[in-house]
């Protein structure tokens, strides 16, 4: 083998043995976290905090994302269907399409951006003015204080951002189809009620409920191990949604294929 | 009373500590001096588990302190840290009174805020400070509420981590007096970073010399400058020649 291949695979090997150690840290971070739900103190108040902040601030953003696309999405099923003679699948594809798919990946997104770069960023600061040792050295333990009230959130407040996800896009469409496309109001709302099922249903409630914890999770395991200073910070937030967005879009597929290929 | 004994500790290629032996007494006032980055505020977070040392051991009264129950040792302990390290989403009083809102020495909130004026007034601020948030605070102010935190739930031992770092003369000047009236008045055992002799003459019983990662002296504030080592001498007089090296 020659010296530059050799170069090669080691580099290669040495990539995968950070990314297996990255991988054994997150799991960990993970566990710890879980084990905190578990244990008391509660810190009551950090949590509805979180929960305000994750859920309740969260709705503009993600109503206003989810009515322009189940807008959009009608238009181009409308476009799509007339194609082969089927314009009249508008409600149906528009429901099924946002509670099985675009509903929880645009709350995840949206939750990433919005959610995981603000704990990330306000952790990191923390971290680099040393209110985190502060924190320990009052008796209180971050893991406890600051990670598990805000995964607890977002665990909580992911299904139910989900579900005005699914309304409101479902709503985006049927404005456009009704006002637009020529759609009967009454016709509309049964085909999507008839067409749409309990599976479904539950199958976007569960992906709400690991986004929230993936988005979460992500900002304060990156917030907490971020590096020194204001590039540090900069580094985590960055790094955070990064890896909250792949996380989710991964995680879509499989819960996808756990949930539909069966 | 604190003992150290052998600790080590390195950051990758970086020897910090390279065995460091040290007793502070119970109710006595020991500073540590030394030149930036010889690692003193590593080597009082170590007491705290913020880091972990290498090897060695640290008692605290005779228990190794990875022998005890964490949340009643660290109620022993306050910490003033360098800057700050007040937590900017709450109110001034709920900095003070963040341990007494929380945990084992939970008091109703009329109580800790109470407590928390009290404090604040002890380190000579108004009570109108408490609503305000740290960002509105200037330096001093900020310092000061750091100290009203470190005694709020009256600790046997506080933690001094470069007190005077970013303050004008005058204001370092008070904050040194309000820690030696601090720890004489609650009879503390204290332990202070520094490399600001103002601070040194004020606050110090005794005074230990941290170079090249050990302990380079360790003696009475009175005997420091007749201590005979030069390396105390050159840092004691700010000189730029001897025997610690410095880059030009």
């Amino acid at each position: 083998m020659s010296a530059q291949m050799i170069l090669i695979v080691r580099a290669l090997g040495r990539s995968c043995i950070d990314a297996i150690f990255a991988l054994g840290r997150f799991v960990l971070f993970a566990l710890a976290t879980l084990s905190h739900v578990f244990r008391p103190p509660f810190y009551f108040r950090e949590f509805f905090s979180a929960l305000l902040n994750v859920g309740y601030l969260s709705l503009p953003v993600v109503g206003l994302t989810a009515l322009f696309t189940g807008a959009a999405l009608a238009l181009q099923i409308y476009s799509g269907g007339s194609r082969f003679n089927a314009p009249e699948v508008v409600p149906q594809i528009v429901a099924i399409g946002m509670v099985r798919e675009l509903g929880p990946v645009l709350v995840g997104l949206m939750i990433a951006a919005r959610v995981t770069s603000s704990i990330a960023a306000e952790m990191a600061t923390m971290k680099v003015t040393e209110q985190i040792d502060a924190l320990v050295t009052l008796s209180t333990a971050p893991m406890k204080y600051l990670v598990m009230p805000r995964v607890l959130a977002g665990l909580m407040a992911g299904p139910v951002l989900v579900a005005v996800a699914d309304s409101i896009g479902i709503f985006g469409g049927f404005i456009v189809a009704t006002q637009t496309l020529s759609f009967n109001p009454a016709n509309y709302i049964i085909n999507t009620m008839n067409f749409l099922t309990t599976a479904d249903i539950l199958s976007s409630m569960a992906k709400g409920m690991a986004f929230g914890t993936i988005a979460t999770l992500m900002g304060c395991y990156y917030g907490l191990n971020s590096g020194h200073g204001a590039q540090g910070v900069g580094v985590a937030t960055k790094a955070s949604v990064q890896a909250a967005a792949v996380l989710i879009l991964a995680a879509n597929f499989l819960l996808t294929a756990v949930f539909f290929t069966a | 009373m604190i003992t150290f004994e052998n600790i080590f500790k390195s950051f990758g290629h970086n020897h910090v500590l390279r065995g460091v032996n040290l007793k502070v007494e119970r109710g006595e006032s020991m500073v540590i001096i030394g030149g930036s980055g010889t690692g003193k505020s590593v080597l009082i977070k170590t007491v705290l588990g913020l880091i972990q040392p290498d090897s060695g051991q640290i008692l605290v009264d005779g228990q190794d302190i990875t022998q005890v129950k964490r949340d009643a040792f660290l109620s022993r302990f306050g910490m003033l840290f360098q800057g700050g390290a007040l937590f900017d989403s709450m109110p001034v009083w709920q900095n003070v009174a963040f341990r007494l809102q929380r945990g084992a020495l939970k008091r109703p909130m009329a109580e800790a805020r109470e407590i928390a004026i009290e404090k604040l007034r002890r380190v000579g601020l108004a009570p109108d400070v408490a609503d305000r948030f740290p960002a509105e605070l200037s330096g001093g102010m900020q310092k000061r509420v750091g100290l009203a935190r470190a005694i709020a739930a009256e600790p046997e031992i506080i933690f001094f981590d470069e007190p005077t770092t970013g303050l004008d003369p005058i204001m370092s000047g008070v904050i040194n007096e309000l820690i030696r009236e601090i720890v004489v008045e609650m009879g503390v055992t204290a332990v202070t970073i520094t490399h600001d002799m103002t601070s040194v003459d004020t606050i110090a019983d005794k005074v230990a010399m941290l170079h090249r990662g050990t302990i380079q002296w360790c003696g009475a504030h009175t005997d420091m400058a007749q201590s005979g080592d030069p390396h105390v001498d050159q840092f004691v007089n700010g000189h730029a020649e001897g025997p610690i090296e410095t880059l030009r």
